[in-house]
């Protein structure tokens, strides 16, 4: 094999002098003694690769050096080897020619290669020669410019191989994990209900999640088909382990640690009322802890004045099925991994949210440090950000939904509007081109959140009025003041109504392609909520959402400072300490406050006398 | 990321939900190696693309043998026709800065410059300028910042020459799992600012031909966090490319660098190095106050 690369002109004329020179019968040179002596790739004119194998003779490298002797281009100072090769100084200078005394050196110098090096037990001959064999058995190009790194590569696979023998390699675990994690989804578990299943596939809540990736990834949106497809067979357990009647691909939340995939679900009707039941039971036992340590207070005879302070009366939540709550969310971290039901959100967690900006971490658990105090844990905080992205970027084609007709809701009290919606059975799609155009042909479908935290409003102190009764009538005379009832937009109102921030439309439309208009998609993006996607193609529509789970705001975000520091009780003299006065003080104080008594006493005399 | 890998880099990438439609895909599998012939580059890198309210820049860059020179950067609408972006100048990028909110999607688009400073408009009337941005300008600042800030690359991927110049590392097979984990196996690919404020300690273990980057560990505040393994892939996912100080914002961003493993045995597969960009910009981060990291 040959490595005849470096041959040059030059070297020929290096070559056949060095033969005239009649002493050296140069066979080889190491690739590693190349490289070492100049590092300048391609300066060195005399690098020459012998035809032959390099395998022939390791130990000849002393002629090497006298080959430079003949004065061929002269180094330069500044190239490296500079000093080696000038005539008379080379460290090999002193050889002797004679062939015995050849074949001692020869000897002395294979020997000086095989010493073992104290450190690491390795010898230089044996290295090269592992070096060499790995590097014609590879065969890479341009060897000489990664010998280094072959030849760290040949030390470290001597370590490797003797570590073997003492310890297993436990560095794959966490894959291996992952992967077993993926691979139980695609088991398919038989169980006795398999045939019920069978009958009511048509039924199935499971949502195609695979169709709805086709069409966003018309717009390059979406992630890798691998994934959608372990996202579907999760979703598929998901829907064999709950009571669920509708099932969604909500969207992906990314977070620091690990991301959230989260999926819309709603309950069978039966299967709520077991989880609102055990809520109320907790409710009902703190009530009855709250009662107990009542009691205990009025034991004590001297108590601190009661305060006067009321905080701000609790909005309660909705209930489940309606408003915010309308639907449950169940999220994981990786498809594969158990899912978790999300507490229902309450307005506080939604007005808190709406002031913070954090990143998730990945961890439901995670405490929320911010101010203002968030209410919660991040399992809330994602609540809460799922369901105001849910109110403000899940739209739908208009037509799509209609109103159910029934009468009376306009009179109800709370914001009159009209809450429930079905399927319009005579929906017809609108063409993408028009989809496209105005931002009127798409509505949305999910109801706006209140500034209050709600859907449809409520008056919180009206609420309390069964609680004011017990109270003392001192309390009942401060009124409450009047809040003024919260309006939102009504529900499927069209997205041109939405409102943009500075100059940027609250949405962006676009055709998946220009290329070919008859099977574009229509795309929408959403710029108040940056990774709200949303796709309808004839009568298919859908919405996702991929981001952080957090508002465009074209300003930092700065988070609020607290409040004033509350001011001291004012200094004033009738809280000024003073030293209590003496007793000679107090005396004559006294004495003066009588002698005054007496002459007032006096005056009033004289005055009586004159009157009678 | 080399335009021969972009199908296979496209899927691993595609964990925060911005990926490329088949379509423009397809385009830069066909316009990509012509910019190469074109322009004559050793490599092109497609960077990603920023999305505007309007429409979407997709760039690339052009790289020569050393690709730690100053590369070209090509932006295109549509991935077929692509224009060459001049390089950046101290003014454009001071300008630039300046500028808040999303990048509109058309390249001639003029900023006012005096909505955002009225005194700096005035300066500059007097120069006999405009006090005008084009949004190529902002869109050439805006790229040389993400690269500043988040471009990353493993160890031992690059390594520099005695020459200076830097080329890819062709032993490299990949980071093997525990060094995947650390942030100091990954480096800032730009001039590196920090490597000489390193004690003598830390200095000793370099190997001057892959240790002459700055590495990601000391980097205030942390501007990556490595997220889960998912098929003996590594993401580092630089979370929050920041600016706190100005806004500057086009759409939430995440930068994804993606390493294989190291893997022994027959599955190993060819090192690649990725670099893919979404939407670029800004994100306000309100957690604290620090500066970022390169302020």
């Amino acid at each position: 094999m040959e490595q005849a690369s470096y041959e040059h002109q030059v070297a020929e004329v290096s070559f056949s002098q060095r033969y005239a020179e009649g002493q050296d019968s140069h066979q080889a040179q190491e690739a590693n003694q190349s490289m070492n002596q100049s590092k300048a790739l391609g300066f060195d004119p005399y690098q020459t690769q012998e035809p032959r194998s390099a395998y022939q003779t390791y130990g000849v490298g002393q002629e090497h050096y006298q080959a430079y002797e003949d004065g061929h281009g002269p180094y330069q100072p500044h190239e490296p080897g500079y000093g080696l090769y000038q005539p008379g100084y080379s460290p090999y200078d002193d050889q002797i020619p004679d062939p015995e005394a050849r074949m001692l050196a020869i000897q002395n110098a294979k020997a000086y290669l095989l010493t073992s090096s104290t450190t690491s037990g390795l010898n230089l001959y044996d290295h090269l020669a592992n070096t060499l064999t790995k590097i014609l058995d590879e065969q890479p190009t341009n060897a000489v410019d990664i010998i280094e790194n072959i030849s760290k590569d040949v030390k470290w696979a001597q370590f490797q191989k003797k570590m073997d023998t003492l310890r297993d390699e436990p560095a794959m675990l966490p894959t291996f994990e992952s992967a077993e994690r993926r691979k139980t989804l695609f088991l398919k578990a038989y169980e006795e209900g398999d045939e019920e299943l069978e009958e009511k596939i048509g039924e199935t809540p499971l949502p195609n999640v695979m169709e709805t990736a086709f069409y966003f990834e018309q717009a390059g949106i979406g992630l890798s088909k691998d994934e959608y497809y372990h996202i579907f067979l999760a979703l598929k357990k998901l829907i064999s382990a709950q009571p669920i009647q509708t099932c969604r691909f909500w969207g992906k939340i990314l977070g620091l640690e690990m991301n959230y995939i989260i999926a819309e679900v709603q309950f069978q009707e039966g299967a709520e009322e077991e989880e609102t039941e055990e809520e109320e039971v907790t409710d009902e036992g703190e009530k009855r802890m709250g009662e107990v340590e009542d009691e205990d207070e009025e034991k004590e005879e001297e108590e601190p004045p009661k305060s006067t302070y009321k905080p701000p009366p609790v909005i309660p939540k909705e209930e489940n099925g309606t408003g915010a709550n309308k639907y449950v969310y169940f999220v994981c971290n990786e498809p594969g991994k158990p899912w978790v039901k999300l507490p229902p959100v309450t307005p506080a967690h939604i007005v808190c949210a709406r002031k913070i900006k954090k990143f998730f971490t990945g961890r439901l658990d995670a405490p929320i440090v911010s101010f203002p105090p968030f209410p919660g844990t991040e399992a809330n905080y994602l609540r809460a950000q799922i369901a105001r992205i849910s109110a403000g970027t899940h739209v739908c084609p208009i037509g799509f939904y209609r109103f159910a007709e029934e009468e009376g809701d306009e009179d109800e009290e709370g914001g009159g509007g009209r809450d429930t919606y079905e399927e319009n059975p005579d929906f017809q799609p609108l063409s993408v081109a028009e989809m496209v155009e105005s931002l009127s042909t798409w509505v949305h479908y999910v109801p706006s959140i209140l500034e209050q935290g709600r859907c449809v409003w409520i008056n919180p102190l009206q609420k309390s009025e069964e609680e004011e009764e017990g109270e003392e009538e001192e309390e009942k005379d401060e009124e409450p003041d009047e809040l003024q009832q919260e309006i939102g937009p009504p529900l499927l109102t069209p997205l041109s109504e939405d409102e943009g921030i500075q100059n940027i439309p609250a949405w962006t439309a676009q055709p998946s392609t220009n290329l070919i208009p008859q099977y574009a998609v229509a795309i929408l993006h959403s710029n108040r909520w940056p990774g709200a996607y949303a796709f309808a193609s004839g009568m298919k529509f859908n919405n996702i959402y991929f981001g952080w789970g957090h508002k465009y705001s074209p300003e930092n975000h700065t988070p609020a400072l607290p409040g004033p520091v509350q001011k001291e009780y004012p200094d004033g003299p009738e809280i000024t300490e003073a030293t209590d006065p003496a007793v000679e003080e107090e005396l004559a104080f006294k004495a003066a406050k009588e002698k005054a008594l007496a002459a007032a006493e006096k005056k009033n005399r004289r005055v009586m006398k004159r009157k009678t | 990321m080399e335009a021969a890998g972009l199908p296979a880099a496209l899927e691993l990438a595609a964990g925060g939900g911005a990926g490329l439609s088949p379509e423009k895909r397809a385009a830069l599998g066909a316009s990509l190696p012509l910019l190469r012939r074109d322009y004559r580059f050793e490599a092109v890198w497609f960077w990603g693309c920023v999305r505007g309210v309007r429409g979407a820049y997709y760039i690339a860059q052009g790289l020569g043998t050393d690709r730690a020179a100053p590369r070209s950067r090509l932006y295109s609408l549509d991935c077929v026709e692509w224009s060459l972006l001049t390089p950046l100048t101290k003014e454009v990028e001071a300008q630039a800065e300046k500028l808040k909110g999303r990048f509109q999607g058309d390249p001639s688009f003029q900023y006012e410059y005096a909505e955002v400073n009225a005194e700096d408009a005035e300066r500059l009337l007097e120069d006999g300028k405009e006090p005008v941005i084009k949004e190529e300008d902002r869109l050439i600042a805006t790229i040389d910042q993400i690269d500043r800030a988040v471009g990353i690359i493993p160890r031992g991927a690059f390594v520099k020459t005695p020459l200076g110049s830097v080329h890819e590392n062709r032993n490299f097979e990949g980071l093997s799992l525990m060094e995947a984990k650390k942030l100091s196996s990954y480096f800032h690919f730009t001039e590196p600012v920090n490597l000489k404020n390193k004690t003598l300690l830390e200095k000793a273990n370099w190997d001057p031909s892959t240790d002459f980057l700055d590495s990601l560990e000391h980097d205030i505040p942390q501007a990556f966090s490595s997220t889960g393994l998912i098929k003996a892939v590594r993401q580092a996912r630089g979370c929050c490319w920041d600016a706190l100080q100005d806004g500057g914002c086009v759409q939430h961003m995440r930068q994804e660098a993606i390493f294989k493993h190291h893997q022994r045995g027959p599955e190993v597969s060819s090192p690649s190095c990725y670099l893919c960009c979404d939407g670029g910009v800004k994100r306000a981060v309100g957690t604290s106050g620090l500066r970022g990291p390169e302020k």
